[in-house]
């Protein structure tokens, strides 16, 4: 029997391969195991229809996060277009699903490629600029793609939105929230492989080094405008992915969701999960998801008890003031997020309890 | 012919309005290359403070118009000291996001303060600044910018060209470590710069409210007008700032006119990715050379 190996007390790696494993001990490989069994099989049929939907939510903002932290927080490209892209992919979904009535296993990836050809061309910009000004750009392309999806009324029918139909594997039909659970966090849970993979690999390798210094990294022969461009890519395709589910699970899409502040809640995910770790994607869009849904519990609870006397209560702006709030205090605080956090737990932990 | 003068003198005062509302922002980015995107927070919050004062605590218009501008002087200073100071150095996305969340923070406040209604302000410019020729018009309110905008470019420049902090300003602009090596305060600087910011964002504020009554997301969404304005005038240059901004304003109002009104609010950003692609530095922007 293979000996199993557990966390050691120190860093003991000899070579590359030890490196890049994705599971440094037998014991998280188990617990990885573990916990994808009961997230499949228990969690589904343990929570009720709003824990579903809220889970849901989660599962389709983690997929977008990911992969807005492939394009920020491993390549360096800051993007404020990430909600723009997340409509084209609802739009793609939607369309291909009425108009082509392509099956949903089908639409949702060809929503993904379309999306990752979008994100492409709104990546082009990246060839000569970077750093503030390509954040400009792309803030132009979140405008831009908004003000498409509203007035190319011959396919996006413009305000009235476009309802889809629920989605069909071998003559059943997948509806409710818990058929969607597995969609969803199939979906998640593969594309989480694929990225985690992603940065042991030359091209994820080559996106870190533009991060780090991108001149260096053209000077040691990396395309540098390809992977941005292929950074911009897949970052569109897991956009084009979640919001082509996202249309699914809503029925109906129509433009308004996809604004500048869906981009800039993604990227508060992104920063409060922990810049270029996956794992923190995940954390960072449940945090935000909770957050939300936790704002509007408030609210609603605070408005049925009668609220405070002569002080009207409103959900938009206390969402707007504490999920600003939120992004200023872990910017101040904790800048690596809770990827950050939950490493100082664990490597707490990892000697407990003879610390020393 | 005259609808065409009517949009030209239409555009010019819009025009000169976003170069009031850029003149902070650049001046922000200049001495402390931070890319403020809660501008139009604080542009709307001086709007809002000086509504709050004239209106509700009824003080007369002169002076809760100083008091505006001392308090969005403070506010500037708050926002340096308590968040900006403890980024310096940090990674572009952090700071960027840090105005970002000042933003909504801001928005989320005003929101809850004052409601998302639109307000406004007494009707207090004195009748002679309106301007009429033949069938042209040119409100009080264009006028008044008009003068405001062209005293305060010139009061920038006097304060740039002959006052200490000025220079000072100017020196960290053009090389932060050798300022700091020749005893100039830096980190007042930045301060000073976040200042002075407010006030003139609080002042354009006020303008616009003026004109179009005060609305916490008419105000806010100025903020990011603001980019192209300052892209196209060079990111760096006060001048190049009322310059983009006249020019954005023009494209808008022609567009508007002439194609369509739907097209008005996304021809600026369509231009600001032309600019980008052809002339990144914009008109007046200096030019960054980069050496590995």
């Amino acid at each position: 029997m293979k000996k199993l190996n557990f966390h050691p007390c120190g860093s003991y790696k000899e070579n590359y391969f030890q490196e890049l494993a994705i599971f440094q001990t037998d014991f998280g490989r188990f617990w990885a195991v573990v916990g994808l069994i009961l997230l499949f099989a228990a969690l589904p049929w343990l929570s009720g229809p709003y824990t579903l939907y809220i889970l849901n939510m989660t599962g389709i903002a983690a997929i977008a996060a990911i992969g807005l932290n492939i394009l920020i927080g491993m390549t360096g490209q800051i993007s404020l277009g990430h909600g723009a892209f997340i409509g084209v992919g609802a739009y793609a979904g939607a369309v291909l699903a009425v108009d082509f009535s392509f099956p949903f296993y089908l639409s949702i990836p060809a929503a993904g490629l379309i999306t990752a050809m979008a994100g492409m061309v709104f990546g082009i910009p990246s060839g000569r600029l970077k750093g503030l000004y390509l954040t400009i750009a792309t803030l132009a392309g979140q405008f831009i793609i908004e003000y498409v999806l509203v007035h190319w009324e011959g396919v996006t029918r413009g305000t009235m939105g476009i309802t889809l139909p629920s989605p069909e594997v071998l003559g059943f039909q997948l509806s409710g929230d818990r058929s969607f659970f597995y969609i969803i966090f199939l979906s998640l849970a593969v594309l989480t492989w694929a990225a985690v993979n992603l940065t042991r690999t030359r091209h994820g390798r080559a996106f870190v080094a533009i991060r780090d210094n991108d001149r260096a990294a053209e000077g040691m022969g990396i395309p540098v405008f390809r992977y941005k461009l292929l950074s911009f890519g897949i970052s569109s395709f897991y956009a084009g992915v979640a919001g082509a589910i996202w249309a699914y699970y809503m029925i109906s899409v129509t433009t308004e969701p996809f604004n500048l502040t869906l981009s800039v809640e993604y990227i508060a995910m992104v920063i409060i999960g922990g810049l270029g770790s996956i794992s923190g994607s995940i954390f960072g869009a449940t945090f935000i998801t909770l957050l939300n849904e936790g704002l509007r519990y408030m609210t609603d609870w605070l408005m049925n008890s009668g609220g405070i006397p002569g002080f009207e209560i409103n959900f938009a702006p206390i969402r707007e003031l504490v999920f600003g709030l939120a992004i200023v205090l872990f910017i101040l605080f904790e800048p690596k997020g809770l990827a950050e956090m939950w490493r100082i737990v664990k490597s707490n932990f990892k000697l407990w309890p003879f610390s020393y | 012919m005259d609808f065409f003068l009517q949009l030209l003198v239409n555009g010019l005062s819009i025009g000169f309005l976003y170069g009031i509302s850029a003149m902070g922002f650049v001046m922000i980015f200049k001495s402390s290359s931070v890319l403020n995107f809660a501008h139009g927070e604080v542009l709307a919050l001086g709007a809002f403070i000086f509504l709050a004062l004239v209106v509700s605590a009824g003080i007369p218009v002169v002076p809760a118009f100083l008091l505006t501008l001392c308090a969005s002087f403070a506010l500037g200073f708050i926002i340096e000291r308590l968040f900006l100071r403890p980024l310096i150095g940090e990674p572009l996305i952090e700071v960027v996001m840090l105005t970002v969340g000042l933003a909504s923070v801001f928005k989320g406040f005003m929101l809850l303060v004052w409601g998302g209604n639109l307000h406004t302000f007494p009707d207090f410019l004195p009748e002679w600044l309106e301007l009429n020729w033949n069938t042209i018009q040119v409100a009080p309110v264009y006028t008044a910018s008009f003068i405001a905008g062209i005293s305060f470019l010139v009061i920038f420049g006097l304060f740039f060209k002959y006052s200490s902090q000025g220079i000072y300003m100017r020196s960290v602009a053009d090389n932060q470590t050798a300022a700091l090596s020749l005893g100039v305060h830096v980190k007042r600087v930045f301060a000073l710069s976040w200042a002075i910011a407010a006030m003139v964002a609080a002042l354009s504020g006020i303008i616009l409210g003026i004109m179009n009554g005060i609305n916490v997301h008419e105000l806010s969404s100025i903020g990011l007008k603001v980019f192209p304005v300052v892209i196209l005038g060079g990111l760096d240059s006060i001048g190049g700032a009322i310059v983009g901004g006249i020019i954005i304003g023009l494209l808008e109002t022609f567009t508007g006119g002439y194609i369509s009104t739907s097209m008005r609010d996304i021809v600026p950003y369509m231009a600001l990715v032309v600019i980008l692609l052809v002339k990144p530095y914009g008109l007046f922007g200096l030019v960054e050379i980069e050496r590995v």
